[in-house]
Formats: structure tokens, sequence, C-alpha cells
């Protein structure tokens, strides 16, 4: 098995990004005085990513076909009190898997972004945001150690929040970029405190180091309470990833962040930044595995995002806002798995996801680029006479999605359904309603966007805001003459189709081929570890598969086909055939439409009750503490009883010589008192 | 017979004597530097009532000593009342607060 891949080749998989990013950065904005202009700056950007993207594939080979795997410290920044701060890779299927995902997808929203970004001002800044990303993401998921996953971690999230508030002028950015820093930091608040538990009782960050000590840390349990140790850190962990990949009631940032630049949304909020939660928990399956509890609380939030996500996704009428609650929703799946030990099946959907949710993503973005920055769903229609591309591949990307046999999406999803029916843990009997739930209400938003958009009348000039929406100067050049919003959409160029194309190929494929090898083979069979006499799901999950293509067979027969089928027919029924019946159904179900316009009032209750909390709080301190207590009585305080004092003492020098004789006369009484009477 | 307590009961009057009019004295200066001398007498008396009861000259010779210095103590005094009295044109003790705090 061993060979080892070679340390500088895979060093150059982030680095490349990395320099690419500050020539573009540095170079290319007036940081460095606008030396390198749009063209020098896409092209640097590409060939970094292009060149990590060409080494990931070939470790990807090397690793699934040759067996070879990389664990080892680069660079040891520093050791104290014995815990050693280290750069380092540790390279197997799982890491080699995700570089491949990573880099593909960059590099697929960085040749898509020459063409979207195109009129943009800030087209420099964006590339090296973009390629610096590629630079955190890859760190994250290469790291052998814990301080480079959390680097990773917290670098992906600065990038993002550099992302959303990309258009910083414009304020719902802004109250975006902050909300989705914030709700992160939430989350990495129970992160580190899970990793600072693992390297108080583990004494190291390495996670080979770490993982031979779970036998000990399995039998402890935190001092001063009854709590296992591991479902302690393994909460806390799990309190990250939440954060990160926006499980409840964590995920109100994803939403929101959708006001950054729709390629930012396909690679970060889709693809990669957001399945770093996904990543970690089935790196540290080892830890995951000891604790029942945190598997079924894994679980349960799982469900719970998955199901009521969608719920969401039903009535959004932006096309950027139903594609992220499907995002979040699939997140939701890939929890459940989790929480059902079927760490490689979440990972499994964590691949396919990614490819036909950049798709999706990438695919909104072509549509919103032909409707000249139009993002409402509702004046949109027959958009697939206008471009056709655009059109076939939205709908194999939704055909994955919503899990047709044969489909990438399909192995993923079925899979998760069958391992949390599987799983005996509490909680597991809600997980898979509603992962069975989920099947039904994905296909039906899917497909309600994808008619609304694509089929049907067309509605372009029934847009009440009848100004373009939010092109922020992106399109004032370009279309001299078209003030008016009835202007038909067109195809977009060759560089947004193209990666739109490349997307869609894996989308439809990538399942087929690879489910053997990866669930059921040895692909990760070194970097995912199950307890399979606790948690059987994935034993008898091999047990009944006899290959893809009988899968899919029978596949046809079972209920998450029949649930997608409805929920597409109730789409095209609502939709198409009797456009008067949503509206109809809204005005009888109004209570229900509320709650979900204002998204279960979770948005409500964090700025009312947590935020202005916060900052009455601060107010608080500062009035009452600060400037009340510290200024008022101890700094204030203490000078104007000292005056108070010696306004009183002035009095004794009032000037007369005879006060001051009589107050001499009086001491030497009392000292002549003091003694001979009292020292006799 | 009269014992050495009566020479230094005296004394001890003569003090007080002294103090109250350095406090009772709101009006005129001179009478607080008699009031002054009158202390500097009082404890000569005592000086003089010790020497004789317990038959040492020291006593006696100490009283030369500080019957000199209040001259030129008193001498000074009187110097520094006639200019107080060129400049505020009184001796009223009640006007002397200008060293008020």
């Amino acid at each position: 098995m061993s060979q080892t891949l070679n340390a500088s080749t895979l060093l150059a998989v982030p680095m490349a990004p990395l320099v690419g990013s500050l020539l573009a950065g540095i170079l290319g904005t007036s940081l460095g005085g606008n030396w390198i202009g749009r063209r020098l700056s896409h092209t640097l950007t590409i060939l970094g990513v292009l060149v990590a993207f060409i080494i990931s594939a070939m470790t990807l080979k090397s690793v699934a076909l040759d067996g070879a795997r990389f664990n080892e410290t680069l660079y040891t920044w520093m050791v104290v009190g014995g815990l050693k701060m280290e750069v380092g890779f540790l390279v197997d299927g799982l890491t080699a898997m995700m570089m491949c995902v990573v880099t593909f997808v960059s590099l697929m929203v960085h040749i898509y972004t020459i063409g979207y970004m195109e009129e943009d001002e800030g087209y420099n800044r964006f590339f090296a945001y973009i390629s610096l990303f590629t630079f955190s993401m890859l760190m994250l998921v290469m790291s052998n150690n814990m301080l480079q996953l959390f680097f990773g971690w917290e670098a992906v999230g600065l990038v993002s929040y550099l992302l959303i508030g990309f258009w910083f002028n414009k304020p719902t950015a802004i109250f975006a970029n902050v909300k989705a820093f914030l709700v992160n930091r939430v989350g990495d608040f129970g992160f580190i405190l899970g990793i600072g538990l693992i390297a108080a009782y583990a004494g190291t960050l390495n996670y080979t180091e770490a993982f031979a000590k779970t036998d000990a840390l399995a039998a402890l349990t935190l001092p001063g309470t009854s709590w296992m140790l591991v479902t302690v850190i393994s909460i806390c962990l799990f309190i990250g990833a939440m954060g990160k990949s926006a499980q409840f009631p964590l995920h109100v940032w994803l939403p929101d962040s959708m006001e950054g630049p729709t390629p930012i949304s396909a690679l970060i909020h889709a693809a990669t930044m957001v399945t770093a939660g996904i990543f970690m928990v089935a790196r540290m399956s080892p830890i995951f595995e000891l604790s029942d509890t945190a598997l079924s609380f894994i679980m349960v939030i799982g469900a719970i995002t998955a199901l009521f996500m969608g719920f969401l996704g039903i009535i959004q009428n932006d096309i950027k806002r139903v594609v992220a609650y499907s995002t979040l929703s699939q997140l939701g799946y890939m929890t459940v798995a989790l929480g059902a030990s079927a760490y490689s099946v979440a990972v499994f959907h964590l691949m396919t996801h990614a490819f036909f949710k950049a798709l999706l993503f990438l695919a909104a973005g072509s549509v919103i680029m032909g409707m000249h920055h139009n993002q409402d769903i509702r004046w949109m229609g027959g958009v697939r006479k206008y471009m056709p591309i655009t059109w076939i591949t939205s709908l194999l990307g939704s055909l994955a999605l919503i899990g047709t046999p044969l489909f990438a999406g399909f192995y993923s999803k079925d899979s998760i359904i069958e391992a949390v029916h599987f799983s005996n843990l509490p909680g597991a009997g809600f997980a898979h309603f509603a992962v069975l739930a989920g099947v039904f209400v994905t296909a039906f938003y899917s497909f309600r966007m994808y008619f609304l958009v694509f089929h049907g009348k067309e509605r372009y000039d029934q847009n009440p805001d009848a100004h373009h929406g939010h092109h922020d100067d992106a399109h004032h050049g370009a279309h001299d003459s078209h003030h008016e919003a009835a202007h038909k959409p067109h195809e977009s160029p060759w560089v947004v189709t193209v990666p739109l194309v490349l997307l869609a190929i894996p989308s439809v494929v990538i399942g087929f081929l690879t489910i053997d090898p990866m669930l059921f083979g040895d692909f990760f069979k070194d970097a995912i570890h199950v307890n399979l006499a606790k948690h059987p799901a994935m034993a008898e999950l091999a047990k009944l598969f006899h290959g893809p293509a009988q899968m899919a067979l029978h596949g046809l027969s079972t209920a998450p086909f029949w649930l997608a089928l409805s929920g597409v027919l109730l789409a095209h029924y609502m939709y198409m055939v009797n456009p008067a019946l949503p509206a109809a159904i809204k005005r009888m179900a109004l209570p229900v439409y509320t709650l979900l316009e204002n998204k279960y009032y979770l948005d409500w209750f964090n700025e009312n009750v947590l935020a202005r909390g916060a900052r009455s709080l601060g107010m608080g301190l500062w009035k009452g503490g600060d400037q009340a207590l510290i200024d008022g009585a101890l700094v204030n305080g203490s000078w104007k009883l000292v005056g108070w004092f010696s306004g009183l003492v002035r009095r004794l020098q009032s000037g007369f010589i005879y006060h001051y004789a009589f107050a001499m006369i009086l001491g030497i009484f009392v000292l002549m008192t003091y003694f001979v009477w009292l020292n006799k | 017979m009269i014992t050495l307590g009566h020479f230094l009961a005296l004394g001890a009057m003569l003090f007080a004597m002294s103090v109250i009019g350095i406090f009772l004295n709101r009006k005129n200066l001179i009478v607080l530097l008699m009031a002054i001398e009158l202390m500097l007498l009082a404890v000569n008396m005592n000086f003089v009532a010790f020497s004789y009861y317990l038959n040492d000259m020291a006593g006696q010779v100490f009283v030369f000593f500080i019957l000199t210095v209040a001259a030129a103590e008193s001498a000074i005094g009187l110097a520094i009342l006639v200019l107080l009295f060129r400049n505020k044109s009184s001796i009223n003790v009640d006007e002397l607060n200008t060293l008020k705090g």
C-alpha cells in the first residue's frame, strides 16, 4: 500500500491559488498601484487554480488506484508546554476527494466569473478573493492537525465575509456579511471549546496522535459533572459544524448570504465552505463514534434542518433564495447521515451535492444575467426558448437534486434515507420521517422554480419594479437603449455556459460511477472509522447493495421515487396547469404562509431578542457600569470626597492667632493626659 | 506652712490666666503680648520655687536666661506691633485673619 506522495507537489496545491490571489489582489488593485489589468488577473488566478486541480486529480489517482498516502508535518510553528503547533498535510481518500471537489468547482467558478463580473469595477479584487478562498479551503481539508483545520475554518469565514459584502456600498450586503460572521462566531465558540478539550485531554492537536488515544478518552467524564467527556467534545465540535454548515438554529446567515455575487453563492455557500462542517465531523469520526448522545443530537438537528428549511424554500420568490434553502435542506441530509454513523454516505452526498448545487447556482446566475439582473421568478417564464444551454443544465441539475434514479443525487440521497432507516439511535424515527418528507418538499420547490422560470407564459413586462433591480452599476454601460423591463433574455457567453456543462456532467454520472468504491469499498477505509457493532447502518446498507444499476432499478419501486414524482407533478399542476391555485392556497392558509414568510420568526428573534438584548446590555454596562460606577462613583467620587473633606478641614485655618494658640494648648492637654494619666 | 505645692499652684494659676487672656482677648494686640509675658513669668515662678525648695541654684540661674530672652522677644514683638499699626492702623486682633486657609 503505502507509497508516500511528494511533499512539494502537495504543497503546490494550496500555494498556487494563494500566489494567484496575492498577485491579483495586490498588483491588480489600488494596493499595489493597479499594475496588472483584468486579463492578467484572471489568467493568473485561473492558472493557479488549474495547477491545483491538476495536481489534485493526480493525487486522487495515486490515492485511489495506487494506495498512496501522506501524513507528515511540514513546519513546526511553535511548541507551547508540550503542545506542538504545526503545519502539515494528511492526504488519504477523504482529503483527495475533497481536494478534487474544491479545486474543480473553484476552477468552474473562476471561469464563470469572467463572464458574470465582466462589468464590475471590483473584478480583480473578486478574483483575488475567490483564489484566497480556494487556498483557505485547501488548507482546511489537507490539514493533519486541528490547529490548521481551525486556521482554514476561520480563513474561509473571513473570505466569506469579504465576498458577501463584496458590493460594500449596499447596506443589505453589509448587514448580511456581519450576520454571517457573527453567527459563525457562535459556532466557532463551541468549536474551539471542543478543540481545547481534545488538546487538554489528549495532549496533542495532531489527528493521528489524538485518535490513538480514543480508548483512554472514552472512559473519562468531564470533571465536576457526570457527562462523558467524548460526548461533550463531540457536541462542542458539532456546534462548530452547526455554525459553518448552517444547521438549525445557526442557519440564519445562509439565506442572507445571497447578497453576494452568484459565483460565490455557488462556490462558498453550496459546494465548499458550508461542507467544511460535514468534512470535519467525518474526519473526526473516531471521536464521534464513541458518543451515542452526540450522534443522536446530530441526527435530530440535521433532520429538523432538512425538513423545515425545505418548507421555507416553497414560498421564496427570489431565484437564489430557493437554491439557498435547498442547500440548507441538503446540508441537513448530510448531517442526518453523519448522525446515523454513515459518514461515507454523508461525504458522498457532499460530493454529488457540490456538483449539482454549484450547477444550479451558476445556472441561476446565468438566468439573472439573461434577465438583466432581475432575480424574481414571478417575472420570468418561458426562458427555455432564449437560453437553451442554461435550460438543459438546470433541468439536469434539478433532476439530480430531487433524486431521479441514475442521476448522482439519487444514489447519495437514497443511501442516506436507507442508512437512517437502519439506525437504532433515539431520534432515528423522526429523522427517517423528515428525510422522506423532505424528498417530496425538495421535488416540489425545485420544480416550482424550474416551471416558473423556464416554462409557462413570459411575464417579463409585469415586473412592478420596472427599474433593473439589483444591478449595482454593473450593466449600465453595455446595454444602452433598453430601459423597459420587457427586453427579452439572451443566452450567456461561453465562459458562463461551458462551466454549466462541465458541472452537469458529474451531476449526472458521478453517482453511478463512484458509489461502489466510496461507500462499500476501501476508499475511505483509513479515513473514516465506524463502530459497526453499535452503529450497523453501513453494514446493513452493504447487504442490500448489488451494484448501481440494480439500485437504480430498485429505486423505481421505493417510496422516495414516488414522493419525488408526486412533488414534480404537484408543482406542474400548481404552476402550469392551474396557476390561480397557489394564490388561493395562500389565502386559505395565511397563518402558515406568514410563519414561512417570516422564516419561523427566527430572524425576528435574533434581531429583537438577542441582538437588541446584547445592545441593551452593552448600553447598560456603559451608562451604569462605566459612566455611573467607574467614572462617577470611583474616579469622580474620590476627588469629590477629598474636596469635601478638605473643605471641612480648611475651617481650622481661620487666620486668627488665638484659635491656633487654643489648638496648641488643647493639644498639650491631650498629650499630657495621655502620658501622665494613662501611662501610669 | 507654705509648701512647694502652693507656689506651683500660683504658677499654674498665672499661666492659666494668661492662656485665657489670649483667647478672650479679641480687641487688643498689646494685651496679647502682655499675656505672653505673663506666661513667661509663670514659668519663672515655677523655676524659682523648685530652686528654693530643692536647694539647687540651677533653677534661679535659668530664670536669668528666660528673663533675657523674654526681654528680647518682647522688644521684637513690640516692634512688629508698631509696624503692624503703621500698615493696618488698627491693633484689633479680630482683623488679623489674612492667613486664613
